[in-house]
Formats: C-alpha cells, structure tokens, sequence
C-alpha cells in the first residue's frame, strides 16, 4: 500500500513529553475503510497516537500524515470536518439537553440541527433529546458521544473505548454501525483494553506498549506469529491417551491438549482414528491470549535487557 | 467568522440559562436607582440628586462590582472545559484556539454589556423622565460604555487565568484574589506611596501608575468630568492632572487587548 492511498500514515513518529517517552518510532499505513484495533493497556500511548492523528499535538520526530495532510497545519483545518472523534472521559455540557449539545458540535461542523436529531435516533437517544445531559446514565453519555463522534459523516473515525458503559445490546449495535460505516468507505480506529467481541470488527489489530509498537498485522498473522498453542477439547477419551505416543506430550488437562499450530492436523487425525471419541472441539488463541502474549514477550525483553546491564 | 458566532451563541445562551444576564441586570438595576432616589438621604433628603454625584456614587459601586461579576462570569470558562473534556474535543473540530476564545469572549462579553446597559440603563431613563434633560442621556451612555470595557477587560484577565489553572477550584482562588489586588490593594498601594513618600511623587508619576489598574483608569474616565467637590482622596489629585478622555478609553481598550492576546499566546503553547 502506498503511502498516497493511506487515510493515516504515521512514519517513525516520535512523541515525547519532557523524559515520558509517550510514543517512539511508530509506523503505520490506515487504507481507506480499514477497521484497526489499537490495544494497549493505560499510559501505552493509544492516546498520544490519536491525538497525534488529530493534529492536537505535534510530533517530535517522524512524519503524521492524514487524508495526504499534515494534520497540525492550518491548512488542515477543513479536513478535521471529516474526522470523528470519541474522547475516552467526555462530559458533556451538563446543563444543556443532549439536542442542544450535539447541535452545537454540529453546528461547529457546518452541519444543522436536523442532522443532530438523526444522530441522536440513529444512536437510539432520541427519546432523551430534550432533557439535560445531567439526567443521562453512563450507557446514554456515551451513546451522545458517540452520535458526535458520527457528524458528518466522517472519513476517518478514531473512537476511544468506545463500549465502555453500554450494554451488551448497544455493543452489539455499537459494532453494527461500526461495520456500516466501512462498507461506506469510513476507516476506522478503535482503541480498547477490552477484547471480547472485537475480533469479528476489525482487520488488523496494533498492540502497543510503552509507546512502542510490539505486533501490527491480522489477527491470524499475529496469532502464527505468536505461534501460541491450539487448544483441542475432546470428550470419550480415557486413560489410553495417556499411552499414546503421539498426544501423551501435548495433555493440557484432563479432556484438552494444547497443541502447536502445525501439528493441529496430525494430533486431530489420531484423535479422530480413536473409536471411544464422542465429541472434540478446536480452539484457536483469541485476540486476549494473543495480546498477553506480546506483552509478556514485552516484559520478557525488558527483563533480558535489566540482566545485561547488571 | 461563523465558528467564532456559533460558540459566542452558546456562551450568550449559557448566560441566559444560567440567569446570569438576569441576575447582573437585577443587581446593576437595583442599586442603580437606589444611589440614583437615595443618594442624598445622607444629607436629609430623598429624591433625584445631581447628575455628577449620581455618577460618581455609581462609579465607586461599579469599580467593585464589575470586575467581580465578569471574574465570577468567565474564570472557569477554559478550566472547566479542560476537566469535562469538551476542550480538547472542540479542538479536534474545525475550530481554530483564537476562535474559540474570541467566541466565548463575545459571547459572555454579551452578556456583560447587555447586562450594564439593561441595569445602569433604568437609572439612566428614571432620571430623563424627571429632568427631561439630554446630558443625562449622554452621561450615561459615556457611563454604561466605559463600564462595558471595564467589564470585557476583566472577563479578558479571567480567561488569562482560566488557562493557567490546572483545575477549577484553582482558578477560582485566582480570581479573587485578582480582584481583591485590583479593587482594593492597588488603591491602598498608591495611597501609602503617596504618604510614605510625603507627596514628592508627582502627579503625572501618580496618573501614570492607575493606568496599571483598569478599574483606575474607569474610575478616572467618569469622575475627571465631573465637579470634583464629588470626588476625593487619591483620585482627586490624578483628576487634576490632564489626561483626554480618548487617552483614558483607548489605556481601558488597551486593558481589553493586551490580556486577550496574551492568552491567545498561552493558548496557542498550552499542552493538551
């Protein structure tokens, strides 16, 4: 992909505030209706990178780049209309009604107020439009967060734990408006230290810790990269699976085996030649045992560099 | 030009909702007609008194009041939208830093001039209808002004101070603070200077130094026309010294210019 084509393209971007490192060296190419995970747990840089994107804060190094423009440029500033963003802790004017708030925003958006109050349906909120923000639940302030996140249609959407606070339904909508809007072309990035339910959204994941990118790429590419093992359930087995040659290494507990990613087939053929089998069930690593593994790799690394030093 | 109307839109509107407009406009009014009917019921009558002593009795109460209220109006403006969060959003938005602040300057700045106009305007027509006289008419309109830039001055010096707090409360204590130095300490300050130095500091060097407090400088716009048997202490002496009335507004609009771009500066290096 090139450079030209990105939505986002950060090269080598370095930010730093006095001695905190808040991101070094990143990179990153976002096409056009691209949905990415930016995980990381808090204070790893996934909100120095947004702000980055938005042009709110300058790089110290390397290059920011966002629909071929400088984001921090003046001459930017049109662009910003075609970006949305979902701050992570956003209370909003508390004494105004949820209408009166996002008309405001869309208005500063050159949009109307009949452009609100289809947000604020499309969010399911509508039915609050006219009482203050003060009367919302949690769930409700971030469904007006988000609906201010989607004025405008945005080109480029940058959401901030975006399902914290809503039930599982309104995730469950929350994703669906998520996949709406990359078929329409809108890319999308998704920040979150909650993994469940993710995996089916997005296409590639970007896991960063203190500030440092540790693994960009697909899930699958990132699970064969981690090479973590395949956990195979099975039920009907008893003991004689102790004495086979073959799975005797690889017994996890006493009805799974763990099992690497190449020899997945071969283990499954033994265990489906066994008659006594009733049941088996394969999983995969998720997304959360992919990202604590790089974390701990992470740590691992840090730990190796301590004992040189010594 | 329309950001900037959207957000003064807001703040105006805030300003309603919050009964703002509505309580300044009260308190201005108020007190406006009781100096206006009682100001000479120390000297055993009731009734309309003169026009000079009328506005320099509300000289003296607006030089306390205004500076306070335009504080208490505009010190959390930034602060508080930095804690909600709203300030960073908005800056995410096509809305340049210099828009915002000369957004939320007219707009609350509205509500400061709606309100002094609305207030010190009800003495103003209460005392026309009795005297039919257009000076009235004239002096409170120099009056009401002058007094609108005291206001937007301070409402300036507030936003300064909104955007070096790192939190509310901070940023509350500044503008009481700020306040009490410039209502009360600085005339206090002049006066042991005027004593302490036995009377050598001449009065150009004393009229010089209240063009570092704006409330000085209002205080002299409105009382160097007047007879001066209405006015003493320290402010009497600077009177006499010859400064234009042009001079003393354009020193006041200076006092509304030169805090809003400094704040623009802080603004523009703030960290986010």
């Amino acid at each position: 992909m090139s450079t030209k084509n990105a939505v986002v393209s950060l090269e080598d971007v370095s930010k730093h505030y006095k001695e905190l490192k808040a991101l070094s060296g990143v990179n990153l190419q976002l096409a056009q209706g691209e949905v990415l995970g930016l995980f990381g747990h808090n204070g790893a840089g996934k909100t120095t990178m947004m702000k980055l994107i938005l042009g709110v804060v300058s790089p110290e190094f390397g290059k920011v780049s966002v629909m071929g423009m400088q984001p921090d440029d003046k001459s930017a500033w049109h662009m910003r209309a075609k970006m949305g963003y979902l701050p992570e802790n956003v209370m909003f004017y508390e004494q105004l009604t949820g209408l009166e708030v996002l008309t405001y925003f869309s208005k500063l958006k050159g949009k109307n107020k009949a452009h609100a109050k289809q947000l604020l349906e499309q969010v399911g909120i509508s039915h609050a439009q006219n009482r203050p923000v003060k009367t919302y639940s949690k769930g409700m302030r971030q469904r007006l967060g988000l609906a201010q996140a989607f004025i405008g249609e945005p080109k480029l959407l940058l959401l901030d734990e975006p399902t914290v606070g809503l039930d599982p339904n309104a995730t469950a909508e929350f994703y669906r408006s998520v996949d709406e809007l990359k078929t329409q072309g809108t890319s999308v990035i998704l920040c979150s230290h909650v993994l469940p339910g993710v995996e089916q959204h997005i296409d590639r994941a970007m896991i960063i810790s203190g500030g440092k990118t540790l693994a960009l790429g697909t899930i699958a590419q990132l699970r064969s990269q981690a090479n973590l093992p395949v956990k195979i359930k099975h039920q009907g087995l008893n003991s004689d699976i102790a004495s086979d040659s073959l799975l005797a290494g690889f017994i996890h507990e006493e009805d799974s085996l763990l099992v690497p990613e190449h020899e997945k087939i071969n283990v499954l053929r033994q265990l489906l030649s066994n008659q006594s089998l009733t049941d088996v069930a394969v999983e995969s690593a998720n997304l959360e045992q992919v990202y604590q593994y790089y974390l701990s790799q992470k740590v691992a690394s840090s730990n190796d560099v301590k004992k040189d030093v010594a | 030009m329309r950001q900037i109307f959207t957000v003064a839109n807001k703040e105006f509107y805030d300003g309603l909702r919050n009964r703002w407009l509505l309580s300044i406009t009260i308190i201005f009014a108020v007190l406006s007609v009781g100096l206006t009917y009682f100001g000479a019921a120390a000297s055993g009558t009731v009734g309309l008194t003169s026009l000079s002593t009328t506005i320099a009795s509300l000289a003296s109460l607006a030089v306390f009041l205004i500076p306070l209220i335009a504080l208490l109006l505009s010190y959390d403006s930034f602060v508080g939208e930095q804690e909600g969060g709203t300030l960073l959003l908005l800056l995410t938005y096509p809305l340049s830093k210099n828009q915002l602040l000369l957004g939320k300057f007219l707009g609350q700045g509205g509500i400061i001039a709606l309100a002094t106009t609305l207030g010190f305007g009800s003495s103003a027509i209460l005392l026309f209808m009795k005297h039919h006289d257009l000076a009235i008419i004239e002096t409170f309109a120099y009056f009401i002004g002058s007094a609108t830039l005291l206001g937007l001055s301070f409402t300036a010096i507030a936003y300064l101070i909104s955007l070096i707090s790192s939190e509310k409360s901070k940023a509350a204590g500044g503008a009481l603070i700020t306040w009490f130095l410039f209502a009360l300490v600085f005339d206090l300050g002049l006066l042991a200077l005027l004593v302490g130095t036995d009377s050598s500091l001449s009065q150009t060097t004393l009229t010089q130094l209240m063009m570092l407090n704006p409330a000085d400088v209002f205080r002299l716009v409105n009382l160097a026309g007047l007879d001066s048997t209405d006015v003493n202490g320290a402010l009497a002496v600077a009177i006499n010294a010859n400064l234009s009335q042009v001079q003393l507004l354009s020193v006041l609009l200076a006092w509304i210019v030169i805090p809003l771009t400094i704040t623009s500066f802080i603004f523009k290096n703030k960290k986010l």
